[in-house]
Order: C-alpha cells, then structure tokens, then sequence
C-alpha cells in the first residue's frame, strides 16, 4: 500500500490559514459601515492568497485555466456593475446556485481522480476487481478512496446540490420567471423526509461501496430533494430561504474543504455555514415562525393572492398627494417605514428626494426598517443607501419603535404585515406574536398602497387602514411619492 | 483518519468565531453580509484548480469539471467581491455632504 499524498510544505498550510484568517477580517469590518470596505479588502486578499498558493503547489497548467478564470470573472464583474439594487435578492440566490454546482463538479472530479486529491491509496492487484472504475486505475492496481474521504465527499456534493436546485427555484421565483406563490404536492412531507433518509443512507453505504452507482444516485436524489424543498415556500418566506442557502453554499464548501484538508475552505465554510444560519434565524424570530415551519412551506403567496379582505367593507379614508404633502409639512417628525412594495417601484429615490424636501421644512425625518421588510435580510437598508439617504437616520425596529408614539407622521410605503397590531393583540391571526412596528401610534398613518384589495403576504386585514388618524394614499408608490415631491416643492 | 482530528477542531473553532463574528455584523449591512459570504465561499475554487490541474494525470473528464467548476466560482469571486464593494460605497454618514450620486 503507498500513500498517494505527498506530504504538504508548511508554508502552504501556513498560507492558507492566512486566507482564511483574512475571510474572518472581512466579516469582521462588517460591523460598521466605517470598516466595511477595509473588511471586503481583506476578504480579496484572502482569495489572491488561497488561489496563488493553489497555484503554485499544483503546477497548474496555465493558459487554460487564466482562460477561464478570465471568462468567469469578467462575467461576474460585468453583472456586479450593471445589477440593480432591486434585484439583489436573486442575484445573491443565482451565486448561491453557481457555488452549490462549483462543488459538485469538484466532488464529482475528486471521485473520478482520487488520486490527484490525495484522497485514495493505490492498491496493486493481481486482478481486476470488477464494479470498480476509478480512474486512473493502471492495470493491475485500484484507487481505494479513504472512507473518511467518501463521507466528506458524499456530504460535499449532497449539500452543493441541494444549494444548486433550490438556489435556481429561488432566483426563479425572486425573479418573477415564476409564480411566488407555494406549489404543494401532495404528500410532500413523506416523499421530502424519504429523499433525505434515501441520501443518508446511501452516504452510509458509500463507505463501503465505492461504486459510481452510489455516488451519482445520491447526487441525482440531492438535486430532487433541494427542487422539493424549495417549491412549496412562498415568495414572503424568501428572506429566511435565501439565508439557509446561504448557509448551504457554506457548509458544502466546508465538506469539500476536509476532503481536500484545506484550511481555507474549512475555516470559510464555517464561517459562512454560521452567517447564513445566523440569518435564517434572525428572520425567522422577526416572524415568529419556527425554521421547521418556515422549512414545510406553503405559507404565503403573493399580495395577489385570493386571501383578501373578506367581509363588508370596511370605511376608510382616502387622501390625495397634496393632503399627505400639507400633513407632512406642518409636522414636526417623520417616520417612514418602507417595505418590499417600495422596492418593487423602485421609489427609494424619489423617497429621499421627499426626505430631502422635507428636513428643508425643518421635519425631523427617520427611517424604521424592520427585519424582514423585502426580499432579504437587509434588502431596504441597501436600497436607502443606493438613494443616497445617510445610514444615521435609518433605524432598526427595537430602536425606533418607541419614537412612534411621539412622531407626528408615519409613513407607510410598501409595507403591510410589518405593521399590523393584530399580531400584538390576535390570538387567532397567522402573524400573533411577530414584532411589529408600532405605526399605529403615531398621531397621523400616511399609507402608501397600491390599492385596497389584496391583503399583506399573510392574507391578514390590517386594522391600521381603518383607523380614524389612518389616510389611506391609493397609487403605485413611486407616483404618488413624485406626486407629493411636486406639492412639497 | 489521522487527518481528521485537527480539522474537526479547525471546523468546530472556526464555527464559533461565525457565531461571535456575525452576530456583531450589524443589520443594516446583512445584505453585503450575504453577497460577501457568497465571494469567500467560492474558496471551492482552490478545489477546482486541483481537479484543472490533476498533474497526476488521470481522467480528462475530471479534468474539464475542474476547469468548469473554476469558471463558475469566478463569476462569484469576481461578481461577490465587486458586488459587495459597490454596495458598501454606498452607505453614507450624515455628516459628510459627499455628492456621489448619479
């Protein structure tokens, strides 16, 4: 028996421990703005790093891998420059999709060549054993990979694809090239639950069965179960699934770290495996949904969906631009709340403009965001800063949900559920015991909505819209926004 | 299996330092968190150049998904890194009256 790996230099390993303590920095400098640029600069340094050392050590051919290096970097360049902010959501779960297949193809090249990972002993034989065919296998000697490695390696690719499949679901559904609303076959949790036992249990058998019936059989059910899984949640809960595939991604690339025995990946892949849970559930408590809950699915479609207000109508009051323009004008303190709806308008823009006009008047004006409020964690605080509005006057919901009370405005614009008081007092709604922000308190609601019909992604009434301070402004946000920009000027 | 004992420490070590690391990131900044994470877990990459290079010879096929696994994580490193740096140049304090903007 000869050991296929030959022994790692120290300053290799020493190298790439410096990667990954670098990708540590960059997540580090994210905790302030201030530091945030320096962090991302760390985090390139620590990809230059792990790359160059890779490099070296593996004498890599270099033409054809600078080729496509460059082929996927000026792809991925050219579509970092020219997204818009809006779109961030499915941007960030396409990336997701390409790190989940990354690792596939890289489990699948480990299983092919063992050898060249140094993952497998060379066992010379007199005969052929038959079922094996691993390359390379000269004649008269087999590739026996480690039964460590087939562990990791099943887990790498079973993860990777998983974030592959349901990443695509998801970019599909964020952008709009499919229904938000869930799909739910029946039966699901059974045929879900099976799938997983099936792939465990043929990662289980895997270590003592080297065949590539194995191997492909647990990527091919891998693929499946991240579609079913993916399928039935509906476009509301895309905050907590773009989070957990972000954690996939991560956790795949621990896996595939400890087949290679890299630091660097083992490190990152932690790292980003925990952010991403992390995520998952800071959403998930922003909902009052367990993950479990979240995981099953069929909860939420779109706002278009058929769960409107039932019932009588309801009294309102409608307001025209100029009215909320003279409220806002006359007060001394703005609050506004935005919502998916906003970013749906794209009226982040024209929502500073309103803010600017509005400190001329000497309003204070503050921005409340909570948790979940668009697509993903953090979706309104990124299209604020796109619109140029200082990162000082937007607020966290544990932070300003007191001030409501003494704001004389809040302005509601794209945002429902996240507003709504039943969820302090209702028992029986969907949405009892998620935090919400107080609008009501303040002494005028200005809220910005489409239209009355259609309820929030819950399918739940808001009382906010029929109370007596509650001015209900019915327009396509962006419009209506622009419309009261001309009133304020 | 000699191997595994000191990753599975380097594993669950680095698990912890995520934790502490990503809770103080604050929320206004989750969303460069992901598009970050996004770039340094391309990190795969470094096992795709091995199956690029396999200078042990061996399969061509493997060889091949090792370049197509390096074209992909590209698109993340390049697209996660610049992505990320475009949104942090955004976020601006009050005080300073920079007028970037388009």
């Amino acid at each position: 028996m000869e050991h296929a790996l030959t022994a790692t230099p120290a300053w290799v390993s020493l190298a790439y421990l410096i990667a990954g303590v670098l990708f540590i920095l960059a997540l580090r400098g994210l905790s302030s703005p201030e530091t945030s640029q320096q962090g991302n600069r760390y985090g390139m340094i620590g990809m230059v790093i792990a790359v160059a050392t890779t490099l070296i050590v593996h004498g890599v051919g270099l033409p054809l891998i600078l080729a496509a290096v460059a082929i996927g970097g000026g792809v991925g360049y050219v579509i970092a420059q020219r997204i818009q902010m809006t779109a961030m959501p499915q941007l960030v779960a396409g990336f997701h999709s390409l790190v989940g297949l990354a690792a596939v193809l890289v489990g699948v090249a480990a299983f092919l060549n063992p050898v060249a990972f140094g993952i497998a002993d060379l066992i010379h034989v007199a005969v052929h054993f038959p079922g094996v065919q691993i390359d390379p296998t000269p004649v008269g000697t087999i590739a026996i990979i480690h039964p460590a490695s087939r562990v990791e390696m099943g887990l790498g690719v079973a993860i990777g694809a998983i974030t592959f499949s349901g990443s695509v679901i998801a970019f599909l559904k964020l952008n709009g090239n499919m229904g938000g609303a869930p799909i739910l076959l029946p039966a699901r949790h059974v045929i879900n639950l099976g799938t997983l036992v099936a792939i465990l249990a043929l990662i289980a058998y895997f270590t003592t069965d080297q065949s590539a019936w194995v191997f492909f059989t647990i990527l091919v059910l891998s693929f499946a179960i991240g579609f079913l899984l993916i399928i039935p949640i509906g476009g509301a809960d895309m905050p907590v699934v773009v989070s957990m595939l972000n954690s996939y991604s991560g956790w795949a690339a621990a896996a595939m770290g400890f087949t290679l025995q890299n630091t660097a990946m083992i490190i990152t892949g932690a790292l980003v495996g925990s952010s991403g849970a992390i995520l998952s559930y800071i959403m998930c408590t922003a909902m009052n949904r367990s993950f479990i809950s979240v995981i099953a699915g069929g909860f939420g479609g779109d706002a278009a969906g058929p769960a409107g207000a039932s019932g009588p109508a309801k009294a309102y009051k409608r307001g025209s631009a100029e009215d909320a323009a003279f409220v806002m004008k006359n007060a001394e303190s703005v609050i506004i709340v935005p919502g998916y709806g906003m970013a749906v308008s794209q009226a982040q823009h024209a929502l500073r403009e309103m803010g600017d006009l509005l400190k001329k008047e000497g309003v204070n004006v503050k921005y409340a965001i909570h948790p979940v409020a668009g697509r993903m964690p953090g979706h309104m605080n990124v299209l604020l800063a796109e619109a140029n509005v200082p990162y000082d006057e937007v607020f966290e919901l544990e932070d300003i949900n007191g001030e409501f009370a003494q704001a004389d405005v809040a302005f509601v614009i794209g945002a429902n559920d996240v507003t709504n008081p039943l969820a302090k007092t209702d028992k029986t709604s969907p949405i009892y015991g998620m935090p919400v922000l107080d609008v009501e308190r303040a002494k005028t609601v200005l809220f910005v909505k489409r239209s009355m019909g259609g309820a929030g992604y819950a399918g739940v009434d808001n009382p906010v819209f029929y109370m007596d301070n509650t001015m209900m402004l019915l327009a396509d946000a962006k419009k209506m926004v622009e419309t009261i920009n001309k009133d304020l000027g | 299996m000699e191997h595994l004992i000191p990753q599975l420490s380097i594993f669950v070590l680095a698990c912890f330092v995520g934790y502490y690391v990503v809770w103080s990131v604050t929320p206004a900044l989750h969303t460069p968190l992901m598009a970050v994470t996004n770039a340094i877990s391309s990190v795969i990459i470094v096992g795709a150049l091995v199956a690029a290079s396999a200078a042990t010879g061996g399969s061509e096929i493997s060889r091949w998904l090792g370049l197509g696994a390096v074209v992909l994580a590209s698109v993340n490193i390049f697209g996660g890194f610049a992505v990320t740096q475009r949104m942090l140049g955004m976020y601006k304090k009050k005080e300073k009256k920079v007028a970037a903007g388009k």
